[in-house]
């Protein structure tokens, strides 16, 4: 691994990403060239159906890519191994968990599967990544509740923390903000920039927040019809990326204040 | 996890309970013993010879074989609810009894449509417990060729009740054109019983329950990873195919030898994880399996204590007992808690 500065966690070489059936091939988004380093805060935004979730599905190998090339940590992604993938990158998803049975500490605590034994014994280590985990977020007055006890808000802070206790380089998450008030959006995302300066961890999250992702994020992709673009938010702004993100006829980006405003 | 410590007093509390119902189930039956003679008869030294009889190689058996199948099923229930995701799964939705049933339909009922002295030959305890882990064995099978083919646990569940659907038709196709005596035979199948086991049958049973529960020991972590739902059990690196096929071939050898050997026996699988999760509240199954493997035995103890009716020489069907006793069980403790833990 070459000892730069800013080392490379993911790239993509011209990479296609679609939906491969027998018959025919999707194609929905191709010639993707990102560089994802490390200790960078991402943020992921596009329209709805642009294919944000069908590129954090290649990227996650939840599904295979069409072509091109995919290195995390410098090895292609289709040579790792499940449980070598499980530490090397984490995941935060959209849908609900099966069981909200299970308390704060113990959900944590499942971040911890690839490296425990064969029956999950947590070790001393073990628990103390799990309660590291649990101070960063901020949660240690929920350690002892149920899932069921969680608002939306409070439950996203503990999926935030099992995928840190996974204690892997790079955390990719699926819209974090959906269902969270104003407030809690923010301090979702604000918390991921913590994150990220406290940990020099890689984090990776699709948003339609634009506005708050401009002003925290390092780096920004911006998924439009034609293209994917990464670059960093000013760099977008003075490119007037943003402005080729939605039709034109009801909203406009306003460069000014980083927003997008309604037409009158 | 110092969890496990905040549950030993229940744990222990349990294991005693289970010693308890276990020397009350072999003390009560149709022949009164004083309990000194139980006591003398376990060890071999009993005065009398038809006690010693009764006790050793018809009650111990009886009591070993309900705290078998007692454990299996509420341990096959358990597995089935976790991968499943659903309350309402028991160690019976894959179709394994129905299996099962079909195989002992077919050897009884079927037995006409081969002609009658064929039939009569074929009848022995033993014809009817290989033709059931046949039956079952073929479900079982088909459910593990399409889940290795199937992405979604969902239709695993849904081809489950598709077999036992058809199955359940052969079988009455079957019963359709058979005699009021073989239907009779079918029907005292069908209730179940725990007491006709000889202990070389015992011993068989033991084997074969050794390796499910072994299975389901394995499966422990896979099943805790699959309680935050399979997406995102994969990314910790789960083999989901794996731990699947781990779950059903548990599920299937346990549920499979007890349906085999006692019959289908209701309720048990569906309701003792539920009773677990009452009083446990807790969704690690490093916790829950053993708490359900203990709550099975100890259920099905007290059931067939109940089934024997004491003193009467009668006995009533296990599987109607497991359901009256059980079900309102299972109801006052939903309402009492008015929440249902899953």
């Amino acid at each position: 691994m070459s000892e730069t500065n800013q080392h490379i966690i993911l790239k993509t070489e011209n990479l296609s990403i679609g939906y491969k059936t027998k018959k025919e091939e999707t194609t929905i988004a191709t010639n993707i060239n990102l560089t994802l380093k490390k200790g960078e805060l991402i943020g992921l935004v596009g329209g709805n159906g642009i294919g944000k979730s069908t590129l954090l599905r290649t990227l996650t190998q939840v599904q295979p890519k069409l072509s091109g090339a995919l290195y995390l940590n410098e090895k292609p992604l289709e040579d790792y191994a499940n449980m070598d993938l499980a530490k090397a990158m984490s995941l935060v998803l959209t849908e609900a968990i099966a069981s909200k049975n299970l308390s704060v500490f113990e959900l944590v605590a499942l971040g911890r599967q690839p490296y425990t034994n064969w029956v999950g014994n947590l070790s001393e280590e073990d628990i103390s990544k799990v309660n590291h985990a649990i101070t960063q977020t901020n949660i240690e007055n929920l350690k002892h509740k149920k899932c069921f006890e969680l608002s939306d808000g409070q439950l996203q802070k503990v999926m935030i923390a099992r995928a840190l206790a996974q204690d892997t380089d790079l955390i990719i998450l699926d819209e974090p903000t959906t269902h969270l008030d104003m407030y809690h959006k923010a301090y979702i995302l604000k918390l991921l920039q913590k994150l990220v300066k406290e940990t020099g961890k890689t984090i990776l999250f699709s948003s339609h927040e634009i506005d708050l992702a401009i002003q925290l994020c390092d780096t920004m992709i911006v998924m439009t019809k034609t293209e994917v673009i990464s670059n960093t938010p000013c760099t977008l702004i003075e490119q007037g990326t943003f402005n080729t993100l939605f039709p034109e006829d009801l909203i406009a980006f306003d460069a000014n204040t980083g927003s997008f405003r309604v037409k009158k | 996890m110092s969890e496990t410590n905040t549950y030993k007093g229940s744990f222990i509390l349990l294991i005693l309970t289970l010693i308890v119902c276990f020397f009350a189930n072999i003390s009560l039956g149709s022949v009164s013993i004083p309990l000194k003679e139980i006591f003398n008869s376990l060890v071999g030294a009993s005065s009398n010879a038809s006690w010693q009889y009764i006790i050793v190689d018809y009650r111990l058996p009886k009591a070993v074989t309900a705290i078998l199948v007692g454990s299996g099923l509420g341990i096959s229930g358990l597995l089935m609810q976790t991968l499943f995701r659903n309350p309402l799964a028991g160690p019976f939705v894959l179709g394994i009894t129905s299996g099962a049933s079909l195989g002992v339909a077919l050897v009884i009922l079927g037995g006409g449509l081969f002609g009658g002295i064929f039939a009569s030959l074929l009848i022995s305890k033993w014809t009817i417990v290989i033709a059931a882990s046949l039956g079952s064995f073929l479900v079982l099978l088909a459910v593990l060729i399409v889940s290795s083919r199937v992405k979604d646990t969902m239709a695993i569940l849904i081809i489950g009740l598709m077999f036992g659907s058809i199955t359940s038709a052969v079988v009455s196709v079957l019963s359709y054109f058979s005699s009021a005596e073989q239907l009779q035979q079918y029907i005292f199948w069908g209730f179940g019983s725990l007491g006709n086991l000889s202990w070389n049958e015992v011993f068989i049973f033991f084997v074969i329950y050794c390796f499910g529960i072994l299975l389901s020991i394995l499966a422990i972590k896979g099943l805790n990873t699959l309680l935050l739902g399979e997406n995102y059990a994969k990314s910790l690196g789960l083999n989901i195919k794996r731990s699947r096929i781990i779950i059903i071939l548990a599920t299937s050898l346990l549920a499979g030898t007890i349906t085999a050997f006692a019959g289908p026996i209701a309720f048990i699988g569906l309701a003792v994880p539920h009773l677990t999760r009452q009083i446990f509240n807790t969704s690690n199954h490093k916790i829950l399996l053993p708490a359900v493997f203990l709550f099975g035995a100890i259920v099905m103890l007290i059931c067939d204590s109940i089934a024997q009716l004491p003193t009467s020489d009668y006995t009533l069907p296990i599987n109607a007992i497991t359901s009256l006793i059980g079900a309102p069980v299972v109801i006052w403790l939903l309402v009492r808690k008015r929440k249902m833990v899953f």
